[in-house]
């Protein structure tokens, strides 16, 4: 346990004062089983009564939403990968598509000529603007525009679908992942929020008011994973609820109630982190050896994920940053710092009086 | 399936959890490749191809389940001497008909039986799509055949079937469907070393896989596989058709098809059953086993439960009152009759064809040429506003202020704000409660029909005319409730499930029947779903709470079975294949068949049990026939009857392909039906001339955000924005050939229509090497139309009418086009633009491709007539 509570390992409910709190409660979102429905999407929207993110054709493979914003509480991330022949032969059967000693999915299949460099180009653009701007990811950039490379980024690469840059078609996957708030033991949004609008709920998930919200927009510059967002029009700041009401009922968050693969779990985050720590431990057994946690390890940057994920993948290549820290984990240290300051400065105005007085 | 079923393929995943392999053949790499174990990419249209040649894995490496195979198919029967294949023929069967285009059947009878098929007249046949009454009708086969049971005889059906399939090589799988060698051997391996004793295969298909000119006989391949292998009746076997929407299995049951009555009764046929007892008779099939021998009492209790008192045995039940097909009154066929004035009227419920049917010119040029339109639907769908807002209207073929069409719209109630049953793909129904009321206007379509029932039969009241006597008559007297006086959705069930006249106690299985007239029953094969008088499509015990099978889930038609000819799940002597696989058995002890599920068989007729010489009927089923429904009691890998294209599948090519067929000199299925009319032009295919002027392939199909032509996505916000514009998508190989730029506009282009839409470049897609080129596939998601939030062009306006000939579904999975960058020409351009294609084409005026493209037609005309 840290000094503090602003850092590190622990249990946010009685950490923010409930006493007799009920067990903390999460989501495990497996990717490996996601079949890209989007029922979560429009569950999420329906029970919490989000508006239309808009109608905007993104080319991002078949994600139209973006991202997380105000507007999408959920968002089903769409990422068509090429996957080089040598990587392949390092996995074996799983999940995900093909496999190493499986054929690959497009094996025998005429290579041609990559297409014209109009056409590339216009591939690695993603489309026009949203309704409403996709959470910005902090860390590497998005790959939208990244220079040619055979190394995969996130979105839609520079490279044509389907194609490495000597012009041969490529193996490939298709990646669909649910992301939503992470609902963090150590939130930034809730550290900075000057009216109190985000507090901790009993359930250790992290909610707003919208009541009290003043639309300040601290929140939004203090979420590492660019979740929270404010919406046009209306200023205010919006994301996931874990579905505060529905919990508060004993009824499952619309997301996980929609889901039909199970791919999002909702429970108790002790039982999460043991199921996910055996799902993973099974799928590295079939040769899914990419397959990592994330988000589930209380000792990270934002003390463990009330909402985490199992990935297939490296984070960036979902879109999500590789290693999140709260900013308010440098708060103690930046005091420290600054009460130095102050009283380095304080010393010197004494001193600098001290001098007047002398020269009086 | 992942694309469209997403609740259903939990189930698959929650398989491939437990180990299971997933393989996924498609055109395109949709959300069910990326979640299968094995994607098998696939040239549209060549589904029999591919089929065919793990059938010839399956036969030149003896893989079939042999036992199973000998007791319960008919590979042991022996076929006429007459019969020849399309090996010999060059892709034609013996006994085709050039100048009526059909087959007369006669020589692909077993050994012995051709008379029978003497009097059959296939132009009827196909004109009514009277095969798809043998969905569970059965045709007519007698159970007393010749038979070897070494196999050794070079006329049984397991030989035929080995020769037939023999040319199905690895290497033309290759060439024809543009799958690798590797990738086919992998998907033959796995199929047969996971079928047998121990395992089952279950094979799966979305009802796209039923839309070609030889739509059945896909299905059937997929079935002889099957079969080959023991998967049929058992547990984690079958081929489980997945329907387009929530009750589809539930509208052929109690069907909105022309050529059906409830139960798959065949609608009566005014040449061939001119009376009662002509009709009853052509369904029992005197002389055949199984459950079809109690027709006359099936056909009795529904006529009993529309005309009630009314219908009695001096009056042949009101049979007179019935309406009689005088020909093809097919959904297309009535299209073509609206452009020509044929027909003044026309109902539209829950249902788009503006958007959702093939050919979008023609059904709203059909609908322009009405007297009235009735639309019920959630929304102003486009068929309600094609007068103002189509392409015709876009192009002056349409003139909003002359159109004659008065158009009724009428809102409707959605499945939440109306309760009733959906009968889902396993045929299990479930009863739905009504959560809230529909808004304003809207009302359910029980209250439609019924009150529409109400009022005409009050302005009818009085009348003495005949015509007249048949809607008189009707019993129509549901009970009602609440201030819309909305029937009783319970009392409807009830009528269906059936009741005794005079008792008014529900029936528990259609066995309670009677062809007296003292019972009612308004869908025989749903007879049980209100046993006892209690609603057994309500019932919810969770699934923990009992066996795997979950009997008590809701009902299942017929008696409550969940898997159908599950007799089959035990071995001759009625013991389970393995302990494995155990489903149903027979228990010797107490003298009847016992199991996880219902059986699907006489619960207490023991697995020795051999008819006598003159049994008939249900009596004439022995104790190891499984499949009670057929006339021999066998699963049929040789259909001597029943279809009209041939006794096997044979691969012919789309009607409209970019190459010649590489199998047979025929090309096309020569028994497809052909609509010859100006809006209804195909392309030019091999051997004509000019197929480079569509030389791409496209195929139409659905996302998982939008449902079907849209009316209930378009128009929701939420489902909307998910999918917000019409796109269509192509390989980065085919958009460097054709200047395509992701998200920028382009179009695509047949003799029909042009659609336009944002380009998707993906790697989804990948160019097939076929015999010696590339083919470049296209496809369109269909769910677009001018209406609603999220709008664009309609790509079924791309496609054509040629049709598989027993079932009448319209080749609607590939045609050929041509696809350009940039927006497509508006207005008269647009008329001048697709008349150039048609012009370079040679299509100008009309234009369908030749029927017959082998030399060998005469010589199979003669083999099936012997005496010519």
């Amino acid at each position: 346990m840290p000094e503090n509570s602003l850092y590190g390992p622990l249990d946010p409910a009685p950490d923010a004062g409930y006493v007799d709190a009920p067990p903390r409660m999460g989501f495990f979102t497996d990717t490996s089983v996601c079949i890209g429905c989007k029922a979560c999407e429009v569950a999420c929207k329906e029970w919490n009564n989000v508006p239309e993110h808009g109608l905007d054709l993104l080319g991002m493979s078949y994600d139209n939403t973006g991202g997380l914003t105000a507007n999408s509480w959920r968002h089903v991330a769409f990422i068509e990968q090429p996957v080089s022949r040598d990587r392949l032969a390092d996995r074996g059967t799983g999940v995900g598509g093909q496999a190493g000693n499986q054929p690959p999915a497009f094996a025998g299949m005429p290579t041609t000529t990559v297409a014209a460099p109009e056409s590339a180009v216009a591939a690695a653009t993603t489309g026009k603007e949203t309704g409403t701007e996709p959470g910005v990811v902090p860390g590497p950039e998005p790959a939208a525009a990244a220079p040619a490379t055979t190394q995969f980024l996130g979105m839609p690469s520079s490279v044509l679908p389907g194609q490495l840059p000597g012009g041969e078609r490529t193996d490939f996957r298709w990646l669909m992942m649910s992301n939503v708030c992470k609902h963090c033991t150590h939130a930034g949004c809730l550290d900075v929020c000057p009216t109190g609008a985000l507090f901790r709920t009993e359930f250790g998930t992290v909610v707003v008011q919208e009541d009290i919200c003043n639309g300040c927009g601290y929140c939004i510059s203090g979420c590492p994973y660019g979740v929270i967002d404010q919406r046009k029009g209306d200023g205010r700041a919006w994301k996931c609820t874990l579905c505060y009401d529905r919990l508060r009922d004993d009824m499952m968050p619309a997301c996980a109630k929609a889901c039909p693969t199970e791919s999002i779990q909702y429970g108790p985050l002790d039982e999460l982190r043991e199921r996910a720590a055996a799902r993973l431990e099974h799928l590295h057994g079939i040769g899914e050896t990419s397959a990592r946690l994330y988000g589930n390890d209380p000792e990270d940057g934002v003390g463990g994920d009330g909402a985490f994920f199992l990935l297939l993948d490296e984070p960036e290549v979902y879109g999500l940053p590789p290693d999140p820290v709260v900013p308010t984990r440098d708060l103690p240290e930046m005091w420290r710092t600054a009460g130095k300051a102050a009283l380095t400065m304080a010393a010197a105005v004494a001193v600098a009086f001290l001098g007047l007085g002398r020269r009086r | 399936m992942a694309e469209c079923h997403p609740v259903g393929f939990q189930w698959a995943m929650a398989a491939k959890e437990r180990g299971a392999k997933i393989f996924h053949v498609d055109p395109r790499f949709t959300r069910t490749s990326a979640l299968a174990s094995t994607y098998v990419p696939i040239r549209a249209g060549t589904d029999i191809a591919f089929l065919g040649g793990v059938i010839n894995y399956i036969l030149s490496n003896e893989l079939d389940f042999r036992e199973y195979v000998l007791a319960y198919t008919n590979a042991a029967t022996i076929v006429s001497e007459d019969f020849r294949d399309t090996e010999d023929l060059d892709g034609l069967f013996s006994g085709y008909d050039p100048d009526t285009g059909v087959y007369d059947p006669v020589t692909w009878q077993y050994q012995g039986h051709e008379p029978q098929a003497a009097a059959r007249d296939t132009v009827i046949e196909r004109e009514t799509a009277s095969p798809l009454q043998h969905e569970s009708h059965g045709p007519g086969v007698s159970w007393r055949v010749d038979r070897d049971e070494t196999l050794r005889h070079p006329r049984c059906v397991y030989q035929i079937l080995k020769r037939h399939f023999a040319r199905y090589t690895p290497e033309v799988v290759e060439q024809a469907c543009g799958i690798p060698r590797e990738k086919f051997d992998e998907v033959c391996r796995a199929w047969t070393e996971n079928s047998g004793r121990d395992r089952t295969t279950a094979l799966v298909y979305s009802v796209g896989w039923t839309q070609h000119s030889v739509g059945a006989q896909y299905i059937r391949t997929g079935a002889i596989i099957q079969l080959l292998l023991g998967n049929i009746g058992r547990p984690g076997g079958g081929v489980l058709a997945l329907r387009g929407h929530a009750s589809i299995q539930g509208s052929t049951d109690i069907p909105t098809l022309f050529n059906l009555l409830p139960g798959y009764l065949p609608m009566p046929v005014a040449q061939l059953h001119p009376t009662y007892s002509d009709w009853v008779t052509s369904i029992c099939h005197p002389k055949q086993k199984g459950f079809w021998h109690h027709a006359p009492a099936y056909c009795a209790s529904l006529l009993k439960a529309y005309w009630g008192e009314a219908a009695t045995p001096d009056n042949d039940f009101c049979y007179g009152y019935m309406p009689r097909l005088t020909g093809d009154h097919g959904i297309y066929k009535q299209v073509f009759d609206m452009i020509d004035g044929k027909i003044k009227g026309y109902f539209l419920m829950g249902q788009n064809p503006a958007v959702g049917s093939m050919n979008g010119r023609a059904q709203r040029l059909g609908m322009a040429n009405l007297d009235w339109l009735v639309v019920r639907d959630l929304f102003e769908i486009e068929s309600a506003t094609w007068w103002k807002n189509s392409v015709e209207v876009e192009t002056g073929e349409i003139v909003p202020t002359e159109c004659r069409t008065e158009v009724f719209f009428i809102p409707a109630a959605s499945h939440v704000e109306k309760e009733g049953t959906f009968t889902q793909t396993q045929r299990l129904l479930q009863w739905r409660e009504k959560a809230l009321d529909p808004p304003g206007d809207a009302r359910s379509d029980l209250w439609f029909f019924y009150h529409l029932g109400r009022i005409v039969r009050q302005k009818l009241a009085g009348s003495t005319l005949p015509r007249d006597r048949a809607i008189l008559d009707l019993a129509w007297d549901y009970p009602t409730h609440g201030p819309h006086d909305e029937p009783s959705a319970d009392a409807v069930l009830r009528e269906i499930n059936g009741y005794d006249v005079k008792t008014g106690l529900t029936l528990r299985t259609f066995g309670q029947l009677r062809d007296d007239g003292s019972t009612v029953g308004g869908c025989w094969i749903y007879c049980g779903v209100y046993a006892d008088g209690v609603n057994q499509a309500a019932r919810r015990r969770p699934g923990g709470e009992q066996n795997y099978v979950a009997p008590e889930w809701g009902w299942a038609w017929p008696d409550n079975r969940r898997i159908l000819y599950n007799r089959a799940s035990a071995d001759p002597q009625g013991r389970p294949w393995s302990e494995r696989k155990a489903y149903v058995w027979w228990d010797g002890k107490k003298g009847c068949w016992d199991g996880y599920d219902q059986p699907d068989f006489e619960k207490t007729k023991p697995p020795s049990y051999r008819p006598g010489p003159d049994a008939e009927g249900v009596e004439a089923i022995a104790g190891d026939d499984p499949f009670i429904m057929l006339g021999d009691g066998k699963g049929w890998l040789y259909a001597s009857s029943g279809l009209l294209d041939g006794p096997m599948p044979t691969h012919y090519e789309p009607p409209e392909s970019l190459v010649r067929n590489p199998l047979y000199g025929q090309q096309a299925n020569p028994v497809r039906k052909v609509y010859d009319r100006p809006e209804n032009i195909t392309h030019p295919s091999p051997p004509e001339p000019h197929v480079g002027v569509y030389p791409y392939v496209f195929t139409i199909a659905r996302l998982t955000e939008h449902h079907t032509a849209g009316g209930m996505s378009r128009y929701v916000e939420h489902l909307a924005e998910l999918q917000p514009e019409m796109f269509f998508e192509v390989s980065p190989e085919l958009a460097a050939e054709r200047g395509l730029t992701h998200l920028d506009w382009g179009h695509v282009v047949t003799a029909r229509g042009v659609v336009e839409g944002r380009v998707l470049v993906t790697d989804r897609l990948t160019p097939l090497p076929v015999a010696d080129r590339v083919v470049h596939q296209i496809w369109l998601p269909y769910h677009w139309g001018p209406n609603g939030w999220s709008r664009g062009d309609s790509a079924n306006d791309l496609g054509g009418m040629v049709l598989d000939p027993n079932v009448l579904i319209q080749e609607g999975k590939c045609g050929t086009c041509d696809v350009r960058p940039g927006r497509r020409p508006q207005g008269r351009e647009l008329v001048t633009y697709l008349n150039d294609y048609r012009r370079r084409a040679g299509i100008l005026e009309s234009h369908h491709t030749p029927i017959i493209t082998t030399d060998t037609a005469a010589e199979s005309y003669r083999q099936g007539r012997p005496d010519k």
